[in-house]
């Protein structure tokens, strides 16, 4: 794959969140802000955005499937036809948000960017940020799948609404959220008060900017991250425990704070400074890693087929490679049964060589998925 | 890897008059005797002997446009349809409400249709408004050559519509997104292009299903050759020509490929008097090829500008407009005969 300069295309980042969650808070939050840039804004209904200079556009959330015998590889037609026309006008906007219906499923507004030639030649999916309402999305995710789709889709999570409920509850809740997807940032907020920069312009989907896949709260950041609250400090390795008969929403606690903090970015994945760690039933992510190098003649096929046979289940998946006999890292990313793989930089000489894949996703076999990544061990 | 230039072919790349659109093309035509490019900065440029003419057409841009019979209709982000008929100010032929103008369509005795959405509206030459609602939104629209008939593609296939009967549109049905729709020039078939890298065909008489894949890309340009036996389309590093004169159309036989170079081809526009089609490629390359043998001519060469978006020759055939994605146009005049 030839090296695209994707700083040319125009970013695109996908708000979604269920219904009454902020994302128009967000949103006007976004264009409000003296940023001095100017956006396009496709809406699904006409509601309180009201900021002059942005173009916003509607749109009808009209999902299509693809004509290849692929279940899941649906698209957003309407955003094929806006985006189609957003870019006769270059240069009359830097950024394009897509605020998503609160019941959307965002696979097909990210397949959109990668199935479509014309819109991915033009524009590049930036991240998808999901807004959370803290006081109620516990319930949402028992109650509407579209909510947890959300979730583990999301590579930013506004907790939004802090203010309405206990401390308790938000540990909670961003428990349940770190159940379905450690790999989001998680973001406490009240009215969806986060610097610009901690939901734009992530490079979410490029594969040069996915420079690790740990748990985002192992991640050294500045982000705005309530800091009084440990993480939860699962890792694959603990996720591993739960049986399949793990109930939905059963605490598996593993004990008091100990002082995990997140600038400690050094204890990978062996640090286990978990508090509440919430299992869901039916999404669940789970990571393997092998140290070491792996076998691109296994590894390519392995996971080729995987995209194939069981891609329907995986929402989003990611992996960062060490081939044998290859001095550059491999990193390739998925949504469903679309994936995106390259070469990257070279692994640095203090850098151990190592391979890792996470899956978000439903009802992953875990077993399964072990066995067919470690037969790839060089 | 050398690019073909002018030592390659004969050149009309001197008998170019260049154009400085400075902005997106939507499409070319010819209004009287001018050129015009549509563009997406919502303007219209008129090139003429008397010089070049800017108008304000659109607030925001041109997004769709149609030409034909020495006229060109605009459809604009601001939901308006605009009509020019000659150098200066436009018929406004519609408005839809809060939405864009998706696809606009010529007819005969100054019909237009257009889309916006999923709501199609026809009007006739004497100025009355019918309009009916599509089962998707609308991506595509074309009149029939014959009688007050629209086909609108969309998702799921065409709707057949006759905007002055009161019934429901008779559905063409495929699997799949139709982007544009044209009708064979007698009539005997409907075919779009799709989202797939594919085009789909429906003849008329019994509905059968006719597939045409394997393009490297999208396809989103066909244009009939002027003998209206074959249909020329882009998406390919060559311009492909399917047969349509046999009873079962280009079912069961291989397709005629024109003007292989290493770019895909983005535009194509067949001369309206002689067995020639002008291509536009990705890399801004224009051809001129005739279909009997392949002969090429070089139009214009390929360089800066982008792909070339817009392909449009004049009623008589001896002039060719061409726009580019970035702004570049021009227009080759052809040595008189």
């Amino acid at each position: 794959m030839a090296a695209d300069a994707s700083s040319e295309k125009t970013p695109v980042t996908v708000l979604t969140g269920y219904l009454g969650a902020g994302k128009t808070t967000l949103l006007n939050r976004i264009l409000s802000e003296p940023h001095g840039k100017k956006y396009a804004v496709i809406v699904n209904e006409f509601g309180e955005i009201g900021i002059d200079n942005d173009l916003v556009v509607g749109a009808d959330e009209e999902v299509f499937e693809m004509n290849n015998g692929c279940v899941c590889c649906t698209v957003r037609g309407d955003l094929i036809r806006i985006l189609e026309g957003l870019m006769k006008r270059k240069g009359k906007f830097d950024a394009i948000i897509v605020e998503t219906t609160g019941l959307a499923d965002p696979a097909p507004v990210a397949q959109t960017f990668f199935i479509d030639e014309e819109v991915g030649r033009k524009a590049r999916l930036d991240a998808v940020v999901t807004v959370a309402d803290a006081k109620w999305l516990t319930e949402r995710l028992k109650d509407a799948p579209e909510a947890k789709n959300q979730i583990a889709f999301a590579d930013v999570i506004l907790l939004n609404k802090t203010d309405l409920v206990s401390r308790d509850e938000l540990d909670e809740v961003e428990g349940r959220i770190r159940g379905i997807n450690p790999y989001a940032r998680v973001i406490r907020t009240t009215k969806c008060d986060v610097p610009l920069d901690a939901v734009l312009d992530k490079g979410a989907f490029d594969l040069d900017r996915i420079l690790s896949i740990e748990p985002a709260f192992l991640e050294a950041d500045d982000h705005a991250h309530d800091h009084h609250h440990h993480g939860h400090g699962h890792d694959h390795h603990h996720h591993h425990e739960h049986g399949p008969d793990c109930g939905c929403g059963h605490d598996h606690a593993a004990g008091e704070d100990h002082g995990h903090k997140h600038h400690d970015h050094g204890h990978g994945e062996h640090s286990h400074g978990g508090l509440k760690h919430y299992h869901d039933e039916t999404m669940q992510s789970v990571a393997f890693e092998i140290p070491g190098d792996v076998d691109a003649n296994k590894f390519m096929p392995w996971v080729n087929n995987l995209a194939q046979t069981e891609g329907q289940n995986f929402l989003r998946w990611k992996g960062i490679l060490a081939f044998a006999g290859e001095p550059r890292r491999f990193v390739f990313q998925g949504v469903h049964m679309i994936l995106d793989g390259d070469l990257q930089r070279e692994w640095r000489p203090d850098e151990k060589r190592r391979s890792k894949i996470v899956f978000i996703g439903k009802e992953l076999d875990e077993a399964k998925l072990r066995q067919g990544f470690e037969a790839c061990a060089a | 890897m050398s690019m073909p230039s002018d030592a390659g072919y004969p050149s009309l790349v001197d008998r170019t008059r260049p154009v400085e659109a400075g902005a997106y093309v939507i499409a070319a035509a010819f209004v009287g005797e001018a050129a015009a490019f549509a563009l997406g900065d919502g303007g219209v440029l008129f090139v003429g002997e008397g010089g070049e003419t800017r108008i304000a057409a659109h607030e925001g841009g041109v997004l769709v446009a149609a030409a034909a019979g020495n006229e060109l209709v605009t459809g604009g982000d601001d939901g308006r349809v605009l009509r020019f008929r000659g150098v200066g100010e436009p018929e406004a032929l519609g408005e839809v409400g809060g939405g864009w103008i998706d696809a606009v369509a010529i007819g005969a005795d100054g019909a237009v249709a257009w889309s916006s959405g999923k709501r199609v509206y026809a009007r006739d030459g004497k100025g009355e408004v019918r309009t009916t609602e599509a089962p998707s939104a609308v991506r595509g629209l074309a009149f029939a050559p014959k009688g007050y008939q629209v086909a609108a593609a969309r998702y799921g296939g065409v709707s057949l519509w006759f905007p002055r009967v009161d019934a429901a549109p008779k559905e063409l049905a495929w699997k799949g997104s139709h982007i544009d729709v044209t009708f064979s020039p007698d009539g005997r078939f409907v075919v779009t292009t799709m989202q797939e890298n594919a085009l789909h065909g429906w003849r008329m008489a019994d509905g059968a299903h006719m597939r045409m894949s394997g393009y490297p890309g999208k396809v989103r340009s066909v244009d009939w050759t002027n003998d209206g036996k074959a249909l020329a389309t882009a998406g390919a590093d060559a311009a492909i020509l399917w047969p349509f004169q046999a009873k079962d159309g280009p079912m069961g036989k291989s397709p005629k490929e024109l003007g292989v170079r290493p770019a895909r081809v983005s535009r194509v526009a067949c001369h309206p008097r002689a067995a020639v089609v002008a291509l536009g490629y990705e890399d801004g390359c224009v051809l001129m090829v005739r279909i009997s043998d392949g002969a090429e001519i070089l139009g214009r060469n390929p360089g800066e500008g982008g792909p070339v978006t817009a392909l449009a020759w004049d009623s008589a055939g001896a002039r060719l407009a061409f726009g580019t994605e970035d702004g570049a146009a021009g227009v080759v005049a052809l040595p008189a005969d």
